[in-house]
């Protein structure tokens, strides 16, 4: 087995000593771990010299409906009580039930998903192999593998939920040492692998709302090697309302292609354009699948998740708006 | 005393005798182990992929406190190898590294932290060399060549074999095709990585426990690496958590243990993280062939021409047995009038390969079965007619001298037909679902030894206590097939006992008499055989001493369940056992097992391949494929096996579905594939390999041909029903969306970027499409029996 590197453990009852610790150097946040430890035993964190717990905090965990609709759950709600709850639009719980296995949705929280490293296969590797291939990028070192000629790091967007959340507009509130901010789901995360997250690393997410979804129709589909655990290496959220027969909003946002939840406007605006219709859908779908670069960087070829892209965006768009092959 | 089952033992599915221990976790494995006083071992493993190691500075870890020794290459100067024409390893690296991972230092330490840390202190100079990681690097010529001095080709062993005149059959054929087909590389992903302890007896004798399926050869080794008597050495095997081939070696980690227990005079435990288990490797060879078959107008082979092109990492292993197995068992399941089989195994800066179930010959198997369906379309056949056309007969030679007894291949292929309805769907199904057939043949046991002697390859003992208790005594390791279930079975019934009442001691060279070790599907054949020698001789002693206490003729004394009998009277088995110890002394028993002698050819390769009895497995698959994504799902596998005899159908039913399992993980998705010398992916994330809720339906349907030699009639189902899976899904792929994948595993994007090519007009064919630039020596021809 990996073994943790040498690290001191604080788990405060508060959220305020929470914050406040992480504004150390070499703090890291842990809520299920299920991401965080892996990491760490990858050593993926070098200068990680102290694991703070959300665990003890109270009421950052559980779901609640308010009086509009629209549903709060608690960044410590695990994404099994997550799928289980159905107080909780579908889609989100499809979403989450569709991560890893089910040992790691007994552990993994929400706010640890929307969280998730970035991931890539010169990565999420042992240290033995690291040192090997000479440290990447986002490891210390000079040059990203996948892409050698530019001083970028590509590693994948690997939540879930990241996806959906940004198709709902669901936003996300975060405690930090300047007080307390609430952003859309889309405007926290940056699409750069090195620094994925567009949040101080003191800032603790303590729940995520959803509006209400009258009138949305709304879905997931992930493309992933086994269907028992594996992470995405494409996910496609969408959430469309109709209106006689027309597609009048759109949001269609992958998930696994970029170092973050992509929205397809491309794709978005022609959906919108005009009459539903099986020539729509086709059209809409090669547009979602020319806006997006894969790289080698996960498992399955690039070249075959690009063609994947079109089939999905395709597949879950006739789902939704009633047309079936 | 009978030899057929008679007292309801053999042939009753039960559960093993240590089911519930490994069901409940309390069986110990090796990791499980703890001493007083014992240090933690780590390996320091090689960054390049090729260098000549300049220097190696411990002096840092040594310093450190909790350090309590550190060891390099300098102290095991002597190197080894498990074959004898393989001596081409050391514990630790001396001079060059070969592949990434490659261990070159060890530290013990009082706890594993500090180990890992010290292990990281140590400063190890390489100057790189020219890595090799493809085959056609191999066969060019290298002016430093992984092994020896150069300029030379990276090549470890060839064969070049020619049985009857194959020219002259092609030349005869009404139709010759050839394919070109790849079998990617695998590991063999037991759930327990490899572990060791060595320590020191109160006597001062060194102790070894390992994960092994080999204690025998691990202890030759040792024995051979530590420059001590075998006399003043321990091997215990440890239950293991799955082996699969996978511990059939001997690994760094078992020599080093041992090392630092005689260095530091105290317990020393390494287990090996799963990123170092693909660094260890020994898996499945990745192997690249061209076959070449040529057929009269109905089906009949006249001849067939194998080239396997074999990519066998740094070390030599049991390499130079795998290139031969994967075209000499080919033969085994037809008769095939004339095989010329050419084959080179290449050494390349990878982890070595070396045996992983089915041991070399699923890659052949692979290709003959996909090449054969092929060729039964060209010939308008359907791939049911093609096979039974070329069937070999029961008690056959074949063409490179095997020799065929039993033989239930006919059954097995009318049974899976029948059960799967192939002949009225076949072809007939639904656009993207298919059915694909194949067929398999495997070893019960290799014939020969691994080291040159004339001694038995298994022993078993029995010896019985004064309250009818029995002791079964034999080295078999148990890695998780039922070898000692299988052992108290085979006494049982012949002493007609309950095989939950018997002791079984395993595995240990102070206790037991040899086994060599559980591989090559031995075990059921030879041990089996010796156990049922050993239990006939003790019932023997009893039935002739209870025959002279009652004073009848000895022939009319039987052994009932838990009885002695003759006519009406009757006395308990341990009566018996009492009136036996009193009349003979000591009741022990022994039995030993040699095959036969007369099952193998006269010619150099002839070694490979021969065994004392052949199991033989038919299989259809189901499966559905999503043309759009390229997924392929196998729905059902019908899998009829002969095994000769069944012992316990329970256990015979667990190995065909864990053979199933395994087959479809190297079929859709296993592959120790590599970026250049980097392993692709060296965790069980990464590394695909199906989950319980990847398994599909399995139809496991029995044969039993009775072998004529077998224990009962046994003959074995470890290995062989994993063979035809594989050519079978893929043959099951072209029958629902007609693309021919040449190549495994099938992932989606290979089915996809077929079904495009189809779509633009080409042939909708993915594979390889060249071979290495080698030129093999010219074929040593062999006359085939008395022809
Ligand atoms: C084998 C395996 C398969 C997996 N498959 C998937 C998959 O299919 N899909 C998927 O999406 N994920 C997958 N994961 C990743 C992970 O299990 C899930 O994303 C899980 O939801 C993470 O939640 P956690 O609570 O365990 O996060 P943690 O590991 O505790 O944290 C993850 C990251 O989020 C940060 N974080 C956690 N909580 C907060 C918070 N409240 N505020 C701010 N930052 C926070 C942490 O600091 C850390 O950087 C997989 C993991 C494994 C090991």
């Amino acid at each position: 087995m990996l073994r943790l590197p040498p690290l001191d453990y604080a788990a405060p009852s508060d959220l305020d000593e929470v914050v406040a610790l992480l504004a150390d150097e070499g703090s890291v946040l842990m809520a299920g771990g299920t991401d965080l430890v892996p990491n760490l035993k990858r050593r993926q964190y070098p200068g990680a010299a102290r694991i703070v717990s959300l665990r003890r905090v109270p009421g950052v965990a559980g779901i609640d409906v308010a009086d509009d609709g629209s549903v709060r759950i608690g960044a410590l709600t695990t994404l099994a009580e997550v799928a289980a709850d159905d107080r909780v639009p579908a889609v989100v719980r499809e979403a989450a039930g569709l991560v890893a296995s089910p040992q790691l949705r007994n552990r993994g929280t929400v706010g640890g998903n929307l969280c998730v490293d970035t991931r890539c296969h010169w990565l999420n590797i042992p240290e033995t192999w690291r040192q090997a291939a000479e440290p990447c990028l986002k490891a210390g070192g000079e040059v990203c593998w996948v892409a050698p000629a530019k001083k970028w790091c590509w590693a994948v967007s690997s939540s879930d939920l990241a996806p959906v959340m940004v198709a709902l507009e669901a936003t996300v509130r975060l405690v930090g040492p300047d007080g307390v901010r609430e952003v859309p789901a889309a405007e926290l995360y940056r699409d750069d692998g090195m620094d994925h997250l567009a949040k101080r690393p003191a800032e603790v997410i303590t729940e995520v709302v959803i509006p209400p979804l009258t009138g949305l129709r709304a879905g997931y589909r992930k493309l992933r090697r086994r269907g028992s655990i594996d992470f995405p290496i494409l996910g496609v959220a969408a959430a469309l309302r109709f209106v006689d027969g027309r597609c009048n909003d759109a949001r269609i946002v992958l998930g696994a292609v970029a170092s973050a939840p992509l929205r397809v406007t491309a794709a978005e605006e022609l959906v919108v354009s005009e009459p539903w219709s099986e020539g729509l859908v086709e059209r809409v779908a090669e547009a979602a699948g020319k806006a997006v670069r894969p790289m080698s960087n996960t498992d399955l070829t690039s070249r075959y998740r690009k063609r994947m892209v079109p089939v999905y965006v395709g597949r879950l768009l006739r789902d939704l708006g009633g047309y079936h092959e | 005393m009978r030899l057929d089952p008679h007292h309801g033992v053999v042939g009753t599915a039960a559960p093993r005798i240590d089911g519930l221990a490994q069901a409940t976790g309390s069986l110990r494995y090796v990791d499980d182990l703890a001493f007083p006083g014992m240090l933690w071992g780590k390996i320091l493993r090689s960054t390049q992929a090729h260098a000549r190691v300049v220097s190696v500075d411990t002096r840092a870890a040594e310093a450190m406190p909790g350090v309590r020794a550190v060891l390099t290459g300098e102290d095991f100067p002597v190197a080894f190898g498990l074959l004898p024409v393989s001596q081409d390893e050391h514990a630790l690296a001396i001079d060059k590294v070969r592949h990434v991972g490659e261990p070159v230092a060890a530290v013990a330490a009082d706890d594993p932290d500090i180990a890992q840390r010290a292990v990281d202190a140590i400063e190890v100079v390489y100057e790189p060399l020219p890595a090799v990681t493809t085959m056609e690097e191999a066969a060019a010529m290298a002016d430093e060549p992984i092994h020896g001095e150069g300029p030379r080709v990276n090549r470890h062993r060839e064969v070049s074999l020619e049985f009857g005149d194959v020219d002259a059959g092609f030349d005869a054929a009404y139709h010759v095709r050839e394919d070109v087909l790849f079998y990617q590389g695998n590991n063999h992903a037991a759930l327990e990585t490899h572990g060791a302890v060595g320590l020191l007896t109160d006597e001062g004798r060194l102790h070894v426990y390992s994960s092994t399926q080999v204690p025998h050869y691990l202890h030759r080794i040792l024995a051979k690496v530590l420059e001590m008597p075998e006399g003043a050495i321990r091997v215990t095997a440890c239950p293991t958590g799955g082996g699969f081939g996978g511990k059939t070696d001997v690994f760094s980690h078992e020599l080093v243990a041992a090392k630092f227990a005689l260095v530091t005079g105290r317990p020393t435990k390494i287990v090996l993280t799963r990123e170092e288990v693909f660094y260890a490797h020994r898996g499945r060879h990745p192997v690249l062939m061209w076959i070449k078959t040529g057929f009269t107008e109905d089906g009949r082979i006249t001849a067939m021409w194998l080239k396997t092109y074999v990519d066998g990492g740094a070390y030599g292993s049991y390499g130079a047995a795998s290139l031969l197995y994967t075209g000499q068992l080919l033969p085994v399941t037809y008769d095939i009038p004339a095989y010329r089989f050419q084959g080179v195994r290449f050494f390349t800066n990878k982890p070595a390969c070396g045996p992983k179930r089915g041991h070399g010959t699923p890659q052949g198997r692979f290709g003959l079965e996909v090449h054969l369906d092929k060729a039964a379309e060209d010939l308008a056949l359907d791939p049911v007619a093609i096979r039974r056309r070329n069937l070999i007969e029961p008690h056959s030679l074949t063409v490179n001298h095997l020799r065929v007894t039993s033989c239930g291949l006919a059954e097995c292929l009318d049974r899976v037909v029948d059960a799967s309805g192939f002949r009225d769907r076949y072809g007939e199904m639904p656009p993207g679902r298919g059915l694909g057939l194949a067929v398999g043949a495997y070893l019960s046991g290799a014939g020969l030894p691994i080291y040159f002697n004339d001694m038995p390859q298994s022993e078993v003992m029995l010896k019985v206590d004064r309250g009818g208790g029995v002791t079964v005594y034999s080295m078999a390791a148990d890695c998780g097939q039922g070898s000692t279930t299988m052992l108290a079975t085979v006494v049982g019934e012949a002493l007609g006992l309950d095989p939950t009442e018997l002791t079984v001691v395993t595995a240990d060279t102070d206790l037991t008499p040899i086994d060599l070790g559980s591989y090559s599907s031995r075990v059921t054949f030879m041990a089996g055989n010796a156990a049922l020698e050993a239990a006939l001789r003790l019932g023997d002693l009893i039935l002739t001493a209870v025959a002279d206490e009652w004073e009848v003729d000895p022939d009319r004394v039987e052994l009932g369940r838990g009885v002695v009998v003759a006519g009406d009277r009757q006395m308990t088995w341990r009566e018996a056992v009492q009136i036996a110890e009193a009349r003979w002394g000591l009741l022990v028993a022994t039995g030993s097992y040699k095959p036969p002698k007369d099952i193998k050819g006269d010619y150099r390769g002839a070694g490979v391949g021969p065994s004392p009895a052949y199991s033989y497995s038919a299989c259809v698959a189901e499966v559905a494929v999503d043309a759009d994504t390229g997924v392929v799902s196998v729905e059902k596998v019908w899998l009829a096996h002969d095994i000769g005899r069944s012992i316990n159908p329970l256990m015979v039913q667990g190995q065909i579905e864990g053979s199933v399992h395994m087959a479809l993980g190297e079929v859709l998705m296993e592959e120790q594939a590599f970026r250049g010398a980097l392993h692709d992916g060296p965790s069980l994330l990464d590394y695909k390999i199906p989950t319980v809720l990847e398994m599909c339906d399995v139809e496991s349907i029995i044969v039993e041909s009775v072998d004529p030699e077998g224990p009962f009639g046994a003959k074995e189902v470890g290995q062989g029903p994993l063979l035809p899976v594989i050519p079978a899904v893929v043959n099951a792929v072209y029958d629902a969306v007609g693309v021919r994948i040449d190549e495994v595993p099938v992932r989606p994007d290979k089915v996809i970027a077929a079904l495009r090519d189809r779509t633009r007009g080409g042939t909708g064919r993915y594979g390889p499409t060249s071979l290495p630039d080698y030129e093999f020596r010219p074929p040593l021809p062999v006359d085939p029996p008395g022809r």
